[in-house]
């Protein structure tokens, strides 16, 4: 019996000291006319042997194709230590760390990534991390609303470069509570236009989330926006790509006063792209607003000997304690995607970190400068990005990325499946660390070649 | 000691790094970053030693049992982490196109299949991150439901009192307010207070069953009909489905949404507090309002493709609730967990969590422990109330539970459900074996005699840890939740 | 048994409210009673300078490491004091809750609404009552 350990004998003392004579007399208070029929759906149980035969041919079929997909995921390099440790049993098996005596392990280890965490983002606080970077701005939104005491509004102003997918999430999380998404558009250089949100000055909104880089990859001109979403009593919602944050300018040194929370996805700090998670989505605000924050802190305090130890803290603000007043539902942190983040800032350090933001951002120049060579291709970065630019295309985008597909190059994604772009032709691509120039040539090529074999594509 | 108190300036494991290269300076310089980041300054080595020592401070699945009631802490089998990190599936790029997902996808929409088929449900989706986040989902769809048939009037969730803390704080989320009904004396439901709590307003009723009591809520039938005839929805919170997997079904039982953890019932390991996976599965009525993206099949001559269902596939979505589609490597563990079991597999899990807590409950009431519910079958857990052991010996379920960890048993959960004082709530699984089992009896007897001897003794404990009892008060008051560099 | 100043008045949620000299200031708090239930407090939440409340209302949060609980203004009127103290020190809320760890102050608009709260022998009830 997969993974019961029970003998027939261990079986027979059992229910000889309950007092019954079969395992099926344990569900006598259940109706029997509520006991299941066997479960057709679902197949025969296989061997471990057997299982990986299948895993490994299905993880075969996705895979050998060179990606430069980025849009809120991104391919890093990703030291063998960073896992090899995450995956230890110690960690990876270990419960939320209720019994502090018995999981030091795990709340140090939490309590040194909120350190480094409001080191890179400038910020007082971090918590122990939240589901990814979209709920996690859902969460954030949430926190501006109860910690505007300035304001009364339940109306968020938001630009249009934010993450499209992280728009979405955030309505499908806060609109059951009222609260309102209002969009600030973008000017010509795919940034929060500044005239736009002249037409906002004066009215009552808790907080203006600003992205940086914004969803096309550019630089937002975050110094400018802080002060104006401050001078209008909004809150500021830092949206940050932590790889960035070792390049540019973090969140508590926006403008006059700082971001007052920043928020984003913690995937590039060592965890694979993996479909989509587990990711881990940070969280960190000014000490003011600490009792807003939802989710678990980790404290750093003393045990009954003066000994130095750590502590879930702060916990009457949480569920479990405030039920129905709670500042969030939730109830998990990311755990062991944490885990191996904190191995990972730890391994490359400030120094290793700013690299990799070095790399990323020359690799992507050089791939942008190969592209706007190709005729009719058109690069579209007035203003500096990060590691990611859009690129307009002399046909429709998603056609000609199936085209490179096939010769299995992902060349990134279409800007119209994504968000409300109109213009079908335009193109979002990312570069990192991790593509050689022979890579960016391949890309080139396979581009070309796309572009030339105009036509239907079988898939 | 801090990883940032050890180290250089200047170290760091420079093969994990790119070489320094090229210029940055098309970036405006009031954008660029001025003061650098106060990060460890520490070798590779360093960073493994200090990583490793401190995973050895805690408790694991691998290294203890941990009888964590409602939590399943059950083994994780290696297997399952093997596959999901094989280098194909890890390398997916979330947005990658369908041509080059045909083998995630597949795993996806099986994973989909056999959990409509253990909750006796019609649609699944895998969306919700976690447990909580499960919650919303189902009860967001129940506020849709409602809103699309135009009945305003359901502003009420109906929450026993002895229900987890996430239920209230999820239907406050979805914006409605929480009705809480008391449970009997037997650990059932109230049904003259349900009866009374019902009506126009009512949007729904969240329920686990078995309940946190550790009991079959044996009138649920009643509670269904009772829920429906106002007009209101099921929804059943999956933490205890560990219980009845493959021996009851929720949809049979008559509720209209649920979440799962996959996290507890599907094997998935807790990583320290996280990652979970919560997807939720909904009957007939519900299925227009699943979170999205969804994976779908299309069947051909030439084999079946594998394909997203979006919200332009379902525009009744109650939405996203993530970037990509939830936990997705959590995902692919559950899935190999199921076809590891298989369908017999499956159906023994209900089977013998349910002898282990029964054979449990029986060892400790022989010993003189007081059950919640002594007359009540135990499910796959059952509650142990030590009220008098605090009131006589001034010994609390908090003491006794410190000093198991002296012994080398994680301590169960404690002061949950609230309605009972002073309690353990206790949950083996069926992955433990026997000895295990009677070894945390013993301990649980052994700790007994020693609060009857020398109280102070187990008050002190622990012992074997690397550190005493913490001072949460001076946590609290006297914040410290980052390293400050002097 | 907790103290329970006879010159106060009380609400059954545990917190207590003083006329002062000048007639129209009433001073607010939580019980003995209440510290005791909550434990070492950690934190308190108080209204801002200025704000109206109604009698009844959620005027701030009291927090213990494993509680919180709300604490409701026992009348109606503008707050024209918080106790400021007690955001370094909340465990004056602990050991002087009728003195030094008052909560805030409001200038009521309804000074009979001081005549439908409990006296202390009411409240003493309410609160043995609770421990049985």
């Amino acid at each position: 019996m997969p993974f019961i350990p029970h003998t027939d004998q261990d079986i027979q003392k059992m229910l000889d000291v309950i007092g019954v004579s079969s395992i099926d007399d344990l569900f006598d208070e259940i109706p029997k006319h509520l006991r299941a029929k066997s479960l057709d759906g679902v197949p025969e149980g296989r061997s471990e042997m057997e299982m990986m035969q299948l895993m490994s041919a299905r993880a075969q079929q996705d895979a050998g194709a060179l990606c430069f997909i980025g849009a809120g995921a991104y391919e890093h390099h990703i030291p063998a230590a960073v896992w090899d440790i995450a995956t230890r049993g110690e960690f990876m098996t270990a419960y939320t760390p209720y019994q502090a005596e018995a999981s030091q392990g795990t709340l140090q280890l939490i309590y040194e990534y909120q350190s480094m965490m409001c080191q890179l983002t400038a910020m007082d606080v971090s918590n122990a991390s939240l589901y990814d970077g979209a709920s996690g701005l859902a969460e954030a939104v949430l926190m501006a609303i109860r910690g505007n005491r300035k304001s009364k509004s339940r109306k968020i102003l938001t630009a249009a470069s934010l993450h499209p997918l992280y728009e979405k999430t955030v309505k499908s999380i806060v609109t059951n509570q009222d609260i309102q998404l209002e969009t600030v558009v973008c000017g010509d250089d795919l940034r929060v236009s500044q005239d736009a949100l002249a037409a906002y000055e004066g009215q009552d909104y808790a907080a203006l989330v600003i992205p940086q880089p914004n969803f096309y990859g550019a630089l937002e001109d975050v110094n400018a926006l802080t002060d104006w979403a401050h001078a209008q009593g909004m809150l500021v919602i830092a949206v940050v790509n932590p790889t960035a944050l070792a390049l540019i300018s973090p969140p508590g040194e926006w403008g006059a006063q700082g971001a007052d929370i920043a928020v984003g996805e913690g995937q590039p700090l060592g965890l694979p792209l993996a479909s989509g998670g587990p990711y881990f989505g940070f969280i960190c605000c000014t000490s003011k607003l600490v009792r807003q924050m939802p989710g678990r802190i980790i404290g750093r305090t003393l045990d009954m000997d003066g000994r130095e130890g750590f502590t879930l803290t702060l916990q009457a603000r949480e569920q479990h304690i405030r039920r129905s007043k709670a500042t969030s539902n939730i109830c998990t942190n990311q755990g062991l995607a944490v885990t191996a983040a904190t191995v990972y800032m730890t391994l490359l350090g400030f120094e290793g970190l700013g690299r990799v933001a070095r790399a990323c951002h020359v690799n992507a120049k050089k791939l942008a400068e190969l592209l706007a060579s190709i005729e009719g291709v058109r690069v579209l970065s007035d203003a500096a990005f990060f590691h990611e630019f859009v690129v307009e295309l002399p046909e429709k985008a998603d056609l000609v990325l199936k085209r490179m597909a096939q010769a299995s190059v992902l060349g990134g994604i279409a800007l119209s499946e994504l968000s409300g772009q109109a213009n079908p032709n335009l193109m979002l691509v990312c570069v990192t660390e991790t593509k050689t120039d022979d890579d960016l040539a391949k890309y080139r090529d396979a581009l070309e070649t796309s572009l030339a074999s105009k036509g239907d594509v079988s898939c | 000691m801090l990883i940032f108190e050890k180290g250089q300036p200047g170290r760091f494991a420079t093969s994990q790094a790119p070489k320094a290269s090229g210029k940055c300076d098309d970036i405006p310089a009031e954008l660029m970053r001025k003061t650098p980041a106060a990060m460890p300054e520490v070798s590779e080595l360093q960073t493994v030693r200090h990583f490793t020592n401190l995973s050895r401070k805690n408790f694991s699945i691998d290294t203890q049992f941990y009888p964590l009631g409602s939590c399943t802490m059950k083994y994780n089998p290696r297997g399952a982490h093997k596959a999901a990190s094989l280098p194909g599936f890890l390398a997916r790029h979330p947005l990658a196109p369908e041509s080059h997902s045909q083998g995630y996808l597949a795993c996806v929409y099986e994973l989909q299949e056999i959990l409509k088929d253990v909750t006796g449900m019609a649609g699944v989706s895998l969306c919700p991150m976690a447990g909580a986040q499960g919650e919303f989902a189902g009860v967001a769809m129940i506020r849709a439901y409602h809103e699309a048939r135009q009945d305003h009037a359901r502003s009420e969730i109906i929450v026993p009192e002895a229900a987890h803390g996430t239920n209230p704080a999820t239907a406050v989320m979805c914006g409605y307010k929480v009705v809480e009904i008391p449970v009997r004396t037997d650990g059932d439901v109230d049904l003259e207070a349900l009866q009374q709590a019902a009506g126009p307003q009512t949007a729904g009723i969240m329920m686990t069953n078995p309940s946190t009591c550790g009991v079959f809520e044996r009138q649920i039938e009643d509670i269904s009909r009772i829920v429906h005839e106002a007009g209101g929805l099921l929804y059943y919170d999956g933490a205890n489905l560990n219980a009845i997997l493959g021996k009851v079904r929720p949809g049979d039982m008559g509720f209209d949404v649920l979440h799962m953890n996959l996290h507890k019932t599907f094997a998935t390991p807790h990583g320290g507090g996280g990652p979970g996976s919560g997807p939720v599965a909904v009957g007939e009525r519900l299925l227009p309002y699943l979170p999205t993206p969804i994976v779908g099949r299309s069947d051909a001559e030439n084999g079946s493709r594998y394909h997203w269902l979006d919200q332009d596939d379902l525009p009744d979505s109650i939405g996203r609730l993530s970037a990509f589609m939830g936990n997705a490597g959590i995902i692919l563990r559950a899935y190999v967990y199921a076809i590891l079991l298989g369908r017999e597999g499956l159906h023994r899990v209900g089977e013998f969590s349910t002898l282990n807590a029964n054979y449990m409950a029986t060892l400790m009431q022989q010993a003189g422990f007081q059950l919640a519910y002594p007359e009540r079958r135990a499910t796959h857990e059952f509650i142990v109330t030590l009220n008098k052991q605090a009131k006589e010996l001034g010994v609390t379920a908090m003491d006794f539970a410190k000093r198991l960890l002296d012994f080398g048993y994680h301590a169960p959960t404690t002061y949950f459900p609230l309605l009972v004082p002073e309690c353990f709530l206790i949950e083996p699984t069926e992955t433990e074996s026997i000895d295990e089992l009677e070894g945390f009896v013993e301990a649980m007897i052994a700790i007994q005699k020693e609060a009857e001897s020398s109280a102070e003794l187990v008050k002190g404990a622990p012992y074997s840890q690397p550190v005493k009892r913490l001072d949460d008060v001076k946590a609290a008051r006297e914040l410290d939740v980052a390293y400050q560099r002097s | 048994m907790s103290n329970i100043p006879g010159e106060l008045k009380y609400l059954s949620s545990h917190e207590w409210a003083r006329l002062e000299s000048d007639g129209e200031t009433v001073t607010i708090g939580i019980t003995d009673h209440a510290q005791d239930l909550l434990g070492d407090v950690v934190f308190v939440e108080l209204p801002e300078v200025d704000a109206e409340i109604a009698a009844g209302d959620e005027a701030g949060v009291v927090e213990s490491v494993k509680a919180a609980s709300d604490v409701f203004s026992p009348v109606s009127g503008i707050v024209i004091a918080v106790n400021e103290d007690l955001e370094d020190a909340p465990e004056l809320v602990n050991s002087d809750p009728y003195d030094d760890g008052w909560f805030f102050k409001v200038k009521a608009s309804d000074l009979d609404e001081l005549g439908s709260l409990l006296d202390a022998e009411a409240y003493a009830e309410v609160c043995q009552d609770e421990d049985h």
